[in-house]
């Protein structure tokens, strides 16, 4: 894997929910320390094709590589063979994702929630688990709440206790999606705070988001999809700035902006 | 009066038996009706459906002719088991398929961002099932797996038809010999009713105590 | 090991099969009805009733759902009589069993519908005048049914499968043709394998009905 590779690569990506084709062709570079916004209306695919970075979806044609491996299939011995389940569990454990409704494990404390993963995945003992958790909680800002269960939390503590639990793996990419999206108003700030952080830190990030303000502030690039395809690609002053010369995202931004008043 | 407390030995006796085979048959329907009910929940078709309809097949019969099918046919293949075991075998199978019931009501209640948020951690199958399902799905298991102990120790009082001398069976035999059936079976029942009602307030106190814990 | 299948036997003796499946649905069916008997009059009791009789129904409830069913049979059998100084038959014997059985568990049952009537429902009808025993009748009660028919379904389907311990009384049921067939010819795979799928079948098709009911009467909570 050469320095100039970028870390994900996506090539015609396609991928259908029975007669729905959601993903028709997509092509993606993500370079290493980069930030990737993907934007774009409800239906234009743009989270499936985040959930087929990590396999939580298949993928039907195409490609994604993640620092030159192929995600979902093993194409050693030239044949296509899908990826079994330890070669996934393995896949994934680089590959970070913080989630819309933030999934965190109701059984466990905010640390050991960080702590499963370093443990069971990294094999790390219980003492340098637990500091390592301890560590990225308070970097999140919850020094206070480390024994506290997902229930004692609000939302913005929750999902940050999320972002801790992906970025303590040391994954090579994080995906966030609509991270935000299920957040009281006053609650998001402190959460695009810790994202805003870890870009300034080089964590390479593909984020789903309506957050435009945002998207444009943090990213190295965005990208607009429609009807399963990259519609747009460019720097946030390329996207959001100048007059758009693509109509469907004119509309697009234009709703979101009337919105946002 | 006499006759209750002179029987009490014997009873005792076949009250031990019950126990084991009780013992042995929970101990047995949980482990495969776990695996099964994980089967069923998660399973590939083909681990799924065969599953599904052993489940199906299985409660649909009643526990006397399952007991009797498997004792009278087990030895035709060849197998050299002895009544106890046979009958053992029978009430397992019954109970597993119940278990796996439980086991599937309470795995799939799950919701499926916990899945998704263990495979994105890296997580193996076994992992999530054993550091994520389980732990939260087990407030779900409890109650109705204890149920289907008591409904155990009920099934167990059929093992008495084939010949196994049970506490049901010891207390017929004890009938045989005095001819006073009806203290006898008072005093049974009263044994039975010790044993189950114990157990069904158990699952009633767990149930009460996981109602405390919010979602 | 030698062995073969020979079904003309059970062809040959097919009526005892047949007529056991009949009582065993009629045991079932009796019991149920005397079981719903019991169950409602004892729920619509312990309803508003003071603390002793929910102790008596209540104790009722328990002992019959931690005592083996198999024992419950002997002892009103056997036991009964001896002490009574009656006898009675044994299918009598038995559907009285069954509908006790049934009634404890029918009991839950109906307490838990009278419970999930809407209160609504209750004050609907003291609005358009319906005296207490009108309200009981037109309102209550056909609610409750509607409410509690899963329920009732499936129970009847467990009393049937509950019918093959009559065997041990000797009553001429399925289960009681299947040993009888058995220990006159021998021939146990051919009896299992035809009366198995009965029960099965039976249980199938009882369940389906169920269904059909279900979809027709039944309120279904959202």
């Amino acid at each position: 894997m050469s320095g100039n590779d970028p870390l994900v690569k996506v090539r015609g990506l396609t991928k259908s929910f029975g007669a729905n084709q959601v993903l028709q062709g997509v092509d993606l570079d993500v370079p290493k320390g980069s930030v990737v916004s993907i934007i774009g209306a409800s239906g234009s695919g743009k989270t499936t094709l985040l959930r087929c970075v990590n396999l939580l979806e298949t993928y039907d044609g195409g490609s994604i590589e993640v620092d030159g491996v192929e995600v979902g299939y093993d194409l050693s011995d030239g044949r296509r063979r899908p990826r079994g389940e330890r070669e996934l569990a393995g896949i994934r454990a680089d590959i970070g994702m913080v989630f819309q409704l933030f999934n965190l494990f109701p059984h466990l404390t905010a640390t050991e929630n960080v702590m499963l993963g370093l443990r069971k995945v990294r094999g790390m003992g219980k003492a340098e688990a637990r500091a390592a958790a301890e560590q990225w909680l308070v970097r999140v800002g919850l020094a206070d709440k480390l024994e506290s269960l997902p229930i004692e939390l609000s939302g913005g503590q929750q999902q940050r206790v999320g972002i801790a639990r992906a970025v303590a793996m040391n994954p090579k990419v994080l995906l966030l999606d609509e991270i935000t999206s299920a957040l009281d108003p006053e609650l998001v700030g402190e959460v695009l705070k810790v994202v805003r952080e870890l870009a300034r830190d080089g964590m390479t990030m593909m984020l789903v988001t309506h957050e435009m303000t945002f998207a444009r502030d943090v990213s190295s690039r965005v990208v607009f999809m429609d009807g399963g395809r990259v519609a747009v690609e460019g720097s946030p002053k390329d996207v959001f700035g100048a007059p758009a010369q693509h109509e469907r995202l004119r509309g697009f931004l234009a709703r979101i902006e009337l919105r946002d008043i | 009066m006499n006759v209750m407390l002179n029987s009490l030995p014997f009873l005792m006796q076949g009250l031990l038996v019950t126990l084991r085979v009780s013992g042995i048959v929970v101990a047995a329907a949980l482990v495969l009706g776990v695996l099964f009910g994980v089967g069923l929940s998660f399973g590939p078709r083909w681990v799924a459906w065969p599953l599904r309809i052993y489940s199906d097949l299985i409660r649909g019969l009643p526990l006397l002719v399952l007991i009797f099918c498997v004792y009278y046919m087990l030895p035709l293949t060849g197998l050299n088991v002895t009544s106890f075991w046979a009958a053992v075998a029978a009430l397992a199978a019954f109970q597993s398929a119940h278990v796996a019931e439980v086991t599937r009501g309470a795995v799939q209640s799950i919701p499926p961002g916990q899945h998704e948020a263990g495979k994105s951690i890296g997580l193996t199958f076994s992992q999530r099932m054993i550091y994520v399902v389980f732990p939260q799905a087990l407030r779900r298991f409890l109650p109705p797996w204890i149920n289907t102990v008591v409904s155990t120790v009920q099934g167990s009082a059929l093992v008495s038809l084939v010949g196994i001398v049970d506490l049901m069976l010891a207390i017929q035999q004890v009938i045989g010999r005095t001819f006073k059936p009806m203290p006898m079976y008072i005093l049974g029942a009263l044994i039975y009713f010790v044993i189950n009602y114990a157990l069904s307030l158990m699952s009633r106190m767990l149930e009460a105590r996981f109602a405390y814990v919010r979602e | 090991m030698q062995y073969h299948l020979n079904y003309n036997f059970i062809w040959k003796y097919f009526d005892r099969l047949a007529w056991g499946l009949a009582l065993s649905l009629e045991l079932a069916t009796i019991g149920i009805l005397i079981g719903c008997i019991i169950g409602l009059a004892l729920a619509v009791l312990s309803h508003g009733a003071g603390r002793p009789v929910r102790f008596v129904v209540g104790a009722y409830v328990e002992f019959i759902r931690n005592v083996p069913l198999l024992l419950l049979v002997y002892l009103v059998f056997y036991g009964i009589p001896s002490v009574g100084g009656f006898a009675y038959d044994a299918t009598t014997s038995f559907t009285m069993t069954l509908a006790v059985y049934a009634g404890a568990y029918l009991v839950e049952v109906f307490r838990a519908g009278l419970d999930a009537i809407p209160k609504g429902l209750i004050d609907a009808g003291r609005a358009i005048g319906l005296t207490p025993a009108q309200r009981v009748l037109h309102v209550q009660l056909p609610t409750m049914f509607r409410i509690v028919l899963p329920s009732l379904g499936n129970a009847f389907i467990s009393l049937f499968k509950d019918t093959s311990l009559a065997t041990v009384l000797a009553v001429p049921e399925l289960m009681y043709g299947a040993n009888w067939i058995y220990t006159n010819t021998f021939r146990i795979v051919e009896v299992w394998t035809v009366v198995a799928p009965m029960y099965l079948v039976t249980g199938f098709i009882l369940l389906g009905c169920l269904r059909l009911l279900e979809r027709r009467f039944a309120i279904r909570r959202r």
